[in-house]
């Protein structure tokens, strides 16, 4: 198997590597904490015993990456689904903000390109917005968008998948209109030369020029969608999703779970890639592309 | 020179200026041509030389800043907007998402063809450039002769009388070349199309050519006109005869003549 070997080992022993400087650094930071125990329990416990005893703390500061792995495992795979301490369920609540999301802002960043590429007027008027959008932090528009569209009646699902829309029209829009202007200069002649009409260009040769970086642009969209969807949890008093887990857990100092819905989040953000980078290769051999 | 049929392409006083960062830069000057049905008119000389761009301006896809052209009778747009003619480019210009069974139908697509006659377009001229059977295939699993074969398929596939092709095998190899010359060739007697052929490549301007237009740079204007005495029939081995190597050594000596200013 040469994916084993050129993908699996290589990012292995980097995931290894980050382990070990976990392990080192989870003792070293929960290390004051624990001579103050000690101390105030009056116990000297040698070298040994002293680092199993930072790395099994209930609210540690930096908790070890098994004591994550098993709140992670036991929230997943342990807890029925429908409880809401269920890491599953929380993911679902937020991967259904993140999909919506992101079908949006694909949608609306395909029709930005497609604008900005036939209309000239919109090139220099609309691009520079689109820039300025993404400077904006988007935590501070967040509880905005939550708060004015609650006061015209809309809560829930759709506020939520806004925030994720907003962060990830930007690289579709960018991509695609990228994408549209792909064409080489003789195959943009060809259909010059064939009288085609701009719709006939725009339709047999832009669009499918375009699919490559559709795809990539949907894989950082994707991500992005899902950063947007936590973000939006957060100012909302989300009472579900890995949004609200993060502030549950900073709230009542649960470091473990903070942790354990971070690596629920990353999981999730992985799997959309993945998916989102299947589908790319899949539309890619059906229009004939040369096997990598 | 004497020709019969009415002209495909009559161009008088023809120029062509580009404006550039570097001041214009005077691509066609003076450009009188006529090109009778049934020609297969080659355009020779070095780069830079303006051959490309008179094929360009024929085709409409340049427009002239001075003097007249006309093809089928039309301006060029009006020729390009009646699908008067095919074109050739460099470089294959594939389209990479479609088999070349698709890419021979774009065209046919864009003129609104029934499904049923496409189809029979499709047949004849694949055949005609001998890729039958690799209807299904995508252009990067063909090499580049094939490939070019069947963006001369395509551009049959349109057919118009008129055939541009601007160094269609500049890119190939010696031998594949030669194959290819041969076949437009056949190609041509068999279709009876006007062919107007731009190359650099002498033997192949004298091989293939009724008539050898001689151009040189700076500014880009026609130097020489060379009628060719070859006969119709032409096998390879016509390349080795005296009379072949009289017209190419004409075509030599035009070619010195257009650059002789220089030395």
């Amino acid at each position: 198997m040469d994916s084993f070997r050129d993908k699996i080992v290589p990012v292995t022993s980097i995931l290894a590597g980050v382990v070990v400087v976990w392990y080192i650094m989870a003792v070293i930071l929960n290390a004051p904490f624990q001579r103050d125990l000690d101390r105030r329990a009056g116990e000297t416990p040698d070298i040994v015993e002293f680092i199993c005893k930072t790395m099994s703390q209930p609210k540690p500061t930096l908790p070890a990456p098994h004591q994550v792995a098993v709140n992670f495992f036991e929230n997943t795979f342990l807890r029925s689904v429908t409880s809401n301490r269920s890491l599953v369920y929380n993911a679902w609540v937020t991967l259904s903000s993140t999909l919506l999301g992101f079908a949006f802002g694909t949608a609306l960043g395909i029709v930005i390109a497609v604008g900005i590429v036939h209309v000239a007027t919109l090139d220099r008027s609309l691009m520079p917005w689109i820039i300025a959008s993404q400077t904006i932090p988007i935590l501070a528009v967040a509880p905005m968008i939550i708060v004015v569209l609650a006061a015209i009646g809309i809560t829930g699902l759709i506020p939520k998948a806004l925030i994720s829309t907003y962060l990830s029209f930007f690289p579709v829009a960018v991509g695609m209109v990228k994408g549209l202007r792909s064409p080489e200069l003789t195959h943009l002649d060809l259909m010059h030369t064939y009288n085609a009409s701009p719709s006939q260009t725009f339709w047999k040769l832009r669009v499918p020029a375009s699919v490559p970086f559709l795809f990539t642009s949907m894989k950082v969209a994707v991500a992005a969608s899902l950063v947007g969807a936590i973000v939006g949890e957060l100012p909302t008093g989300a009472v579900a999703g890995i949004g609200a887990k993060l502030l549950a857990g900073a709230y009542y100092s649960q470091t473990i779970d903070i942790w354990s819905a971070l690596v629920a989040g990353s999981v999730v953000a992985a799997l959309l890639v993945m998916v989102v980078g299947i589908a790319g290769r899949i539309v890619d051999r059906a229009m004939g592309g040369r096997p990598a | 020179m004497t020709i019969a049929s009415p002209a495909v392409v009559s161009a008088s006083k023809l120029g062509l200026t580009f404006q550039t960062n570097d001041g214009p830069v005077q691509a066609l000057s003076n450009v009188d041509l006529t090109i009778g049905k049934g020609e297969f008119v080659s355009f020779i000389g070095p780069s830079g030389c303006g051959k490309t761009t008179l094929l360009r301006v024929i085709a409409d896809l340049e427009k002239p800043t001075s003097g007249t052209i006309s093809v089928n009778g039309m301006t060029p747009e009006q020729a390009r907007q009646s699908r008067a003619y095919g074109y050739v480019f460099q470089a294959a210009a594939l389209y990479p998402w479609r088999t070349i069974e698709r890419n021979v139908a774009l065209p046919l697509e864009i003129m609104g063809l029934s499904k049923a006659e496409q189809a029979a377009r499709i047949k004849r001229t694949l055949d005609l450039v001998n890729l039958s059977g690799f209807e299904q295939k995508y252009p990067w699993q063909l090499s580049g002769g094939m490939q070019q074969r069947a963006s001369i398929a395509r551009a049959l596939a349109f057919d118009a009388d008129l055939l541009l092709m601007d160094e269609p095998f500049g890119a190939l190899d010696e031998i594949v070349r030669d194959h290819l010359n041969e076949q437009l060739l056949e190609l041509w007697e068999r279709t009876n199309k006007t062919i107007c052929f731009v190359t650099h490549s002498i033997p192949e301007a004298v091989y293939l050519s009724t008539r050898i237009i001689v151009m040189s740079p700076r500014p880009g204007r026609v130097s020489d006109v060379i009628e060719s005495t070859l006969p119709k029939q032409r096998p390879l081995d016509i390349r080795e005869t005296p009379e072949f190597l009289a017209i190419a050594a004409r075509v030599r000596d035009g070619l010195r003549a257009g650059h002789s200013y220089e030395d």
